[in-house]
């Protein structure tokens, strides 16, 4: 699975100082994933990118990142687990040092290869659910075990002594059992939770209407939130409950993954850098592991220099007193809603194009078709393929 | 949750680092970190100093003698330790082993 994003971004963020150092590599291992869920944020052309890094390219970016300074290492995709080299690189990366997460749905994880993975050094498992209702979680993730499994992945992952992260993309289909995915989440013994709603880009961009809740559905989950936050801390509970609200709902735009190619790096199956994992879909040429070292596609490269500094704003961000704040917002979400990379991110209220966000906020309002999805598969994939030549 | 310990107490407790967390050398920021779930905190000068003697077995009676002891010219730091282990324990990086 893939969804990393904004709020481990805000986590890193804020607890460091500025100094223009990748602190985070996300290691994009394969697009390859059994599950086919509606808001992934992997490329929707994803069936018609080049061949995997071999193991061995892997090992060196992780060599070459760590040099830069990263500390934080991501197994993502896609589903990492299946990469059959994965115990390989998890050893490997915690060799170099890293605080090796693997970011997951659990499909394709049993009780050998967790311990195997422990064996190898992974200092962390984040799992994904989808909803915490069998059935919803189901239909969203496109397959029928996927529950099952990952409820008892995730009681494996505890048992055998990691940190547990939760991770529940929340939705319109699920927001309003918020209730219940905590619950859930207290007795799994999570240790953090985070209750996100997707970025709209990718295919969540696809699915939007779909997937948005109404701005009534997501005053009422952080409300119960709140309520089983006092509740929780009241019993001694340690787990930690994270809500992110959709940027959708807000009058000004989130700063874009912490400020462009400030933090985060991320490496594509192919080999594609990328300062954020949808940039990919931004008309820029990103560099290539296979082609540069990662200090020159961090330091020199113009896909990572693009969006750096302020020289490429224009109006309204350009005279706004705001921009050193969010730095114009998402480039991606600009791109995707305005049609110009430069764009405001039209989430601000000043930006002219906010009326694209007001519209998708009204089509919330609407009743929800739910066989209308769009699922993440190679077929829908080819045929994004074919309509972006 | 149980009640405050008394500055004796204190002084006799054992800080052991959370199973979280990670401490370690970070060579190209040049200072101590905590490594966590998807996060880090960079640590300054003392209490990376600090939290390099917490490894579940000194107390902070030893820590204190041990970091005057590198720090001759600091003069008494128990009370700045003692008040990073409030912080400390605070933020779950450590608990008082029991
Ligand atoms: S389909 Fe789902 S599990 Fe697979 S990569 Fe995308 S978000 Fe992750
Ligand atoms: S106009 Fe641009 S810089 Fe100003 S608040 Fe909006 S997005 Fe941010």
């Amino acid at each position: 699975m893939s969804s990393v994003g904004s709020t481990t971004a805000a986590k890193l963020a804020r607890e460091r100082q500025p100094h223009g150092q990748p602190l985070w590599l996300l290691a994009e291992l394969t697009y390859k994933c059994p599950l086919q869920c509606p808001y992934c944020s992997n490329p929707l052309d994803f069936a018609d990118t080049g061949a995997e890094l071999s193991t061995e390219q892997w090992i060196d970016v992780f060599r070459q990142a760590r040099r830069l300074g990263a500390a934080q290492l991501g197994f993502s995709g896609g589903e990492p687990l299946v990469r059959r080299d994965l115990e390989r690189l998890i050893a490997e990366a915690r060799q170099l040092g890293y605080y090796t997460n693997l970011i997951t749905s659990g499909i394709g994880l049993d009780a050998a290869r967790i311990a195997a993975f422990r064996e190898a050094g992974l200092d962390h498992i984040q799992v994904s659910f989808q909803a915490a209702d069998e059935e919803v979680n189901n239909l969203l993730a496109g397959s029928k075990k996927a529950f099952a499994q990952k409820l008892a992945m995730a009681r494996e992952v505890k048992a055998q002594g990691y940190p547990m992260v939760l991770n529940f993309v929340t939705h319109r289909h699920n927001i309003d059992r918020i209730d219940r995915i905590i619950e859930l989440c207290v007795e799994l013994e999570a240790d953090y939770v985070e209750l996100a709603t997707c970025q709209y880009y990718g295919w969540a961009y696809e699915n939007r209407e779909q997937l948005l809740p109404t701005r009534a559905q997501l005053e009422r989950a952080e409300h119960i939130t709140n309520e089983y936050r006092a509740r929780l801390a009241e019993q001694g509970n340690p787990i930690r409950l994270i809500f992110v609200t959709p940027d959708y709902y807000e009058e000004r735009p989130k700063k874009c993954m912490n400020g462009w190619g400030e933090i985060f790096l991320t490496v594509t199956p192919d080999g594609t850098a990328l300062p954020c994992h949808s940039a990919r879909m931004l008309p820029i040429a990103f560099p290539n592991v296979k082609q540069q070292s990662l200090e020159q596609i961090w330091n020199e490269s113009s896909g990572f220099n693009h969006f750096r500094g302020d020289d490429w704003m224009q109006e309204p961000c350009r005279s706004c007193d705001e921009k050193a704040h969010d730095h114009g917002g998402c480039r991606c979400q600009a791109y995707l809603l305005t049609g110009d990379m430069n764009a405001a991110d039209p989430v601000c209220a000043k930006s002219p194009h906010h009326d694209t966000i007001l519209a998708a906020r009204q089509a919330a309002e609407a009743p929800a078709h739910e066989t209308d999805v769009t699922y993440r598969n190679e077929r829908n994939s080819r045929v994004f393929a074919r309509s972006i030549d | 949750m149980s009640a405050p310990a008394s500055q004796p107490d204190k002084m006799a407790a054992v800080p052991v680092l959370e199973r979280m967390f990670r401490f370690q050398w970070e060579e190209a920021q040049q200072c101590y970190v905590l490594l966590y779930p998807e996060g880090m905190v960079r640590l300054n000068d003392s209490a990376g100093e600090i939290l390099a003697l917490v490894d579940g077995a000194r107390s902070v009676a030893r820590i204190c003698s041990q970091l005057e002891q590198k720090f001759p010219a600091a003069g008494d730091l128990s009370g700045d330790i003692l008040e990073f282990m409030e912080v400390a324990l605070e933020q779950r990086w450590i608990h008082y082993r029991r």
